[in-house]
């Protein structure tokens, strides 16, 4: 009864290695290629004239992207503003005061929306809500405004389901413990339940910004295209996303470079928000 | 009386808890062989070392020697797949794959390349006649073996380990949480299989080891007290410790 | 004054139901108005007549097309590739550095957005491997963004299956790979499939990514090399160009359909097979 020495097992196991280091090789060559066109321009150009310039004329030699780093920001906020109080208080809806075949059929319901894809999200952005700020706000209509509704809209799903599941992790004992203290229903929700169940919810906002702050489509289509620092919720701006998006398929030499720098900024605010969402999820586990 | 399994010296630990401190036995070839004590005795991870399932706990160290046939089982050139075909075990709890009677029984020839229907039929019909089943299922081959019924799961188990033809059967407290009828129905089944299979049949059960077994073996905190053959140690057991054993006076 | 806890927590509960509600009432009304703007101009002819006039005219075949080949491709290549991962994963290591570096990569693939996959699929593929905008470029792109949520859903789905399913089998002398693929995937297939299917939805909607490595020639893709356009896409240059609102909904309608059906298949699988034998 001796092993053979090389059995389809081992091969089995080597191919299933490969598959598995392939993750670690795809993300490599990821961030090694935008790197590698994204730094470049810093090294030419200065760190500080890009990230800090105010001025974005690429054809002409300034690279600044200050203005849309602000802008990339303020719909995230404002994407916050109007996404987590909403999603928070669906998510304690669902897990506090909904029976089992509300949250059955509500699950689907939340991926359904979550599958909508962004470009909907922003022609319906356009063809509605856009003109909505024009005509009761004023301005253009295509501002920091719009944006930050169509914004707050789409990451619901995913602050929903992640406070949800926080929520419902929390042990049915501490509430039945609140109950048999005389608290009603909402001081337990907010003296108990909130706080036991806080860096899930705070992992599910920053998850939600991390959205945000990604997202393309959606923004292009109703943020405008101003290059300048939006002064009010209604002037128009560009992010970060719509830049690359709006101009690499006709950018060459320098230009598409910037686009690569703006990449790196963007790549390196995202995985400095995962990061931290991630780290706020282990501390919830640890608990 | 052919020894058909001889440990020698065999050591086991986890860390720093010792499991198993020196055991020597040899277990006789058609026979069925009790391994009885209380809970934590050692005897279920000592069967675990016949058919390799050690393997899959983590940090165990082991010395000595497990030889089937004079043959060392233990050790890395051991080819356990093989092994397990001559080793079949029995769990206390009745796990049957969610598939179907037919499809159970036939997992283990079917691993073996034993693909035709002429020659599994056979073999799934005489392996659940032997563990006495087959009037009960001979009609629903194809229903799931889910909807058996405790004792029905059980004996589904032996009959799938039969299948496979091995040399020796393991079973670890099978009837644990069986009604007596099922319990009946499967020691019957036991004696009989002893006329070709090797057998050892774990047990907390005192009155079981006396009913169905040839020799028995009382293990005590991972210590072999005492092995002989079962009328023996039931009448007139050499050791204090063996006779409270077998009178209940703890376990 | 000191207000009533009582008719706080009676106020509260209806904040919370309005809410709940209005949510619900956006998802409504966003597949509301897609449906009622665009089925009037969908009909078979716009499935299967492909885009004229730079979409003015005609349907969206050449697009759809496009859609089925970027993806399913993508699934074939990315579920070997995620299942395996997912599998070497749970049974083929025990937690140490190495699986704890793994399961890094993965994290952060999943966050990276998809305008970033994009300009990835752009520089590497299009550009430096010499692709220019094809089917390839984009099935190798959207191949890693899914990646992730393949790895995982898969993980979940397998490690969900009993230990003691997998102690029967390795003690019926099933090797490991066996017991693998005649046990825990079947038993695992409905949550894995379930992953699929939301990979597929996801791909189906994209539009950053696929546009800068797939393009948006409106000619039908016969080849791996050829440039195509996704429904995705061709619906976003209809959208943003102005040129055809008609057209634009219809296109949104069968996105929407098509996500919609997909969903409800992956929840269909999901609860079929794990009552069949459970």
């Amino acid at each position: 009864m001796i092993k053979k020495t090389f059995s389809k097992e081992h091969f089995v196991k080597l191919v299933l290695i490969s598959f598995a280091l392939s993750s670690l090789l795809f993300l490599f060559l990821i961030f090694i290629f935008i790197l590698a066109e994204g730094l470049p321009l810093f090294h030419k150009i200065g760190l500080k004239n890009i990230i800090f310039g105010f001025k974005w004329a690429p054809t002409k030699g300034s690279f600044g992207i200050f203005p849309m780093i602000v802008s990339s920001f303020l719909v995230t906020f404002g994407a916050l503003i109007i996404g987590a109080p909403l999603g928070l208080s669906c998510a304690i809806y669902l897990s506090e005061y909904s029976g089992k075949r509300l949250k059955l059929f509500l699950k689907p319901a939340l991926e359904l929306l979550a599958g909508i894809p962004s470009v909907v999200y922003g022609f319906l952005g356009v063809i509605y809500i856009v003109p909505l700020v024009r005509n009761y706000f004023g301005g253009a209509g295509f501002s920091l405004l719009a944006t930050s509704v169509i914004l707050g809209v789409m990451i619901l799903p995913t602050v929903i389901s992640i406070s949800f599941d926080a929520l419902m992790s929390v042990p049915k004992t501490y509430r039945e413990g609140s109950f048999a203290m005389g608290a009603t229903k909402w001081q337990t929700i907010y003296k108990v339940i909130i706080p036991s169940a806080k860096s899930g919810i705070l992992a599910s906002f920053i998850l939600g910004m991390g959205r945000a702050i990604g997202e393309t489509m959606a923004v292009i289509m109703v943020a405008g295209n101003a290059l300048k620092i939006p002064t009010s919720m209604l002037d128009p701006l560009r992010t970060l996303t719509s830049n690359i998006a709006l101009e690499l398929a006709y950018a060459s030499g320098d230009h598409r470079l910037g686009l690569f720098s703006t990449g790196v900024v963007l790549l390196v605010i995202i995985m400095t928000l995962n990061y931290i969402a991630n780290f706020a999820i282990k501390r919830r586990v640890l608990k | 009386m052919n020894i058909k399994i001889r440990i020698e010296e065999l050591r086991l630990s986890f860390g720093k808890a010792e499991i198993l401190k020196g055991i020597n036995i040899d277990v006789y070839k058609n026979k069925i062989t009790g391994f009885m004590g209380p809970a934590g005795s050692g005897k279920s991870t000592l069967i675990s070392l016949i058919n390799r399932m050690i393997d899959f706990e983590e940090n165990a160290e082991i010395t000595g020697r497990v030889s089937i046939d004079g043959e060392d089982i233990l050790g890395d050139k051991i080819d356990e797949v093989q092994l397990r075909r001559r080793v079949g075990t029995v769990f206390a709890v009745p796990i049957p794959l969610p598939r179907s009677i037919y499809d159970n029984i036939a997992y283990g020839p079917r691993l073996k390349n034993r693909n035709e229907r002429k020659e599994l039929w056979p073999l799934v019909v005489e392996s659940l006649k032997k563990a006495f089943l087959w009037d009960e299922v001979k009609d629903r081959l194809d229903s799931s073996a889910l909807k058996l019924s405790g004792g029905q799961q059980q004996r589904l188990c032996l009959a799938r380990t039969l299948a496979l033809e091995p040399e020796i059967i393991l079973l670890d407290e099978p009837c644990s949480g069986l009604d007596p009828i099922s319990t009946a129905k499967i020691e019957e089944a036991l004696n009989e299989l002893k006329k070709d299979y090797t057998i050892i049949l774990v047990s907390n059960n005192t009155k079981q080891i006396a009913r169905i077994t040839d020799y028995a073996a009382f293990f005590y905190m991972g210590t072999l007290i005492e092995y002989g053959p079962t009328e023996k140690l039931f009448t007139n057991p050499s050791e204090r410790k063996t006779e409270d054993y077998i009178q209940g006076k703890f376990g | 004054m000191r207000i009533n806890p009582r008719f706080v927590d009676k106020l509260v509960k209806i904040g919370l139901n309005s809410q709940a509600f209005f949510t619900v009432g956006i998802l409504v009304t966003i597949v509301a108005i897609i449906f009622f703007k665009g089925s009037p101009y969908l009909n078979m002819e716009f499935i299967f007549s492909s885009p004229e006039d730079m979409g003015r005219h005609g349907g969206i075949f050449s697009t759809i097309i496009g859609t089925v080949f970027l993806v399913l491709l993508s699934i074939f290549v990315a579920t070997p590739l995620g299942v395996g991962t997912a599998i070497f994963l749970t049974e083929y290591t025990k937690e140490s550095w190495f699986t704890k570096t793994i399961r890094f990569g993965v994290e952060s693939l999943a966050g990276i957005p998809s305008i970033l996959y994009g300009l990835f699929g752009f520089i590497f593929f299009v550009i430096k491997l010499g692709m220019g905008w094809s089917l390839m470029a984009g099935v190798l792109t959207i191949t890693i963004m899914i990646l992730p949520t393949i790895i995982r859903t898969s993980e979940e789905a397998i490690k969900a299956v009993p230990r003691n399913l997998r102690i029967v089998s390795y003690s019926l002398s099933a090797t490991k790979w066996e017991t693998v693929t005649k046990v825990v995937l079947p038993s695992a297939g409905p949550g894995i499939l379930t992953g699929i299917m939301l990979s597929v939805g996801r791909a189906v909607g994209e539009t950053a990514a696929v546009i800068f490595t797939m393009g948006s020639s409106l000619r039908l893709p016969t080849s791996l090399m050829d440039s195509g356009r996704t429904m995705a896409v061709h619906f976003y240059i209809l959208a943003r160009e102005g040129i055809s609102m008609e057209k634009a909904y219809a296109t949104a309608l069968v996105l929407v359909l098509s996500i919609l059906s997909i969903n409800i298949i992956a929840y269909y699988i999901m609860n079929r097979v794990t009552s069949k034998y459970s």
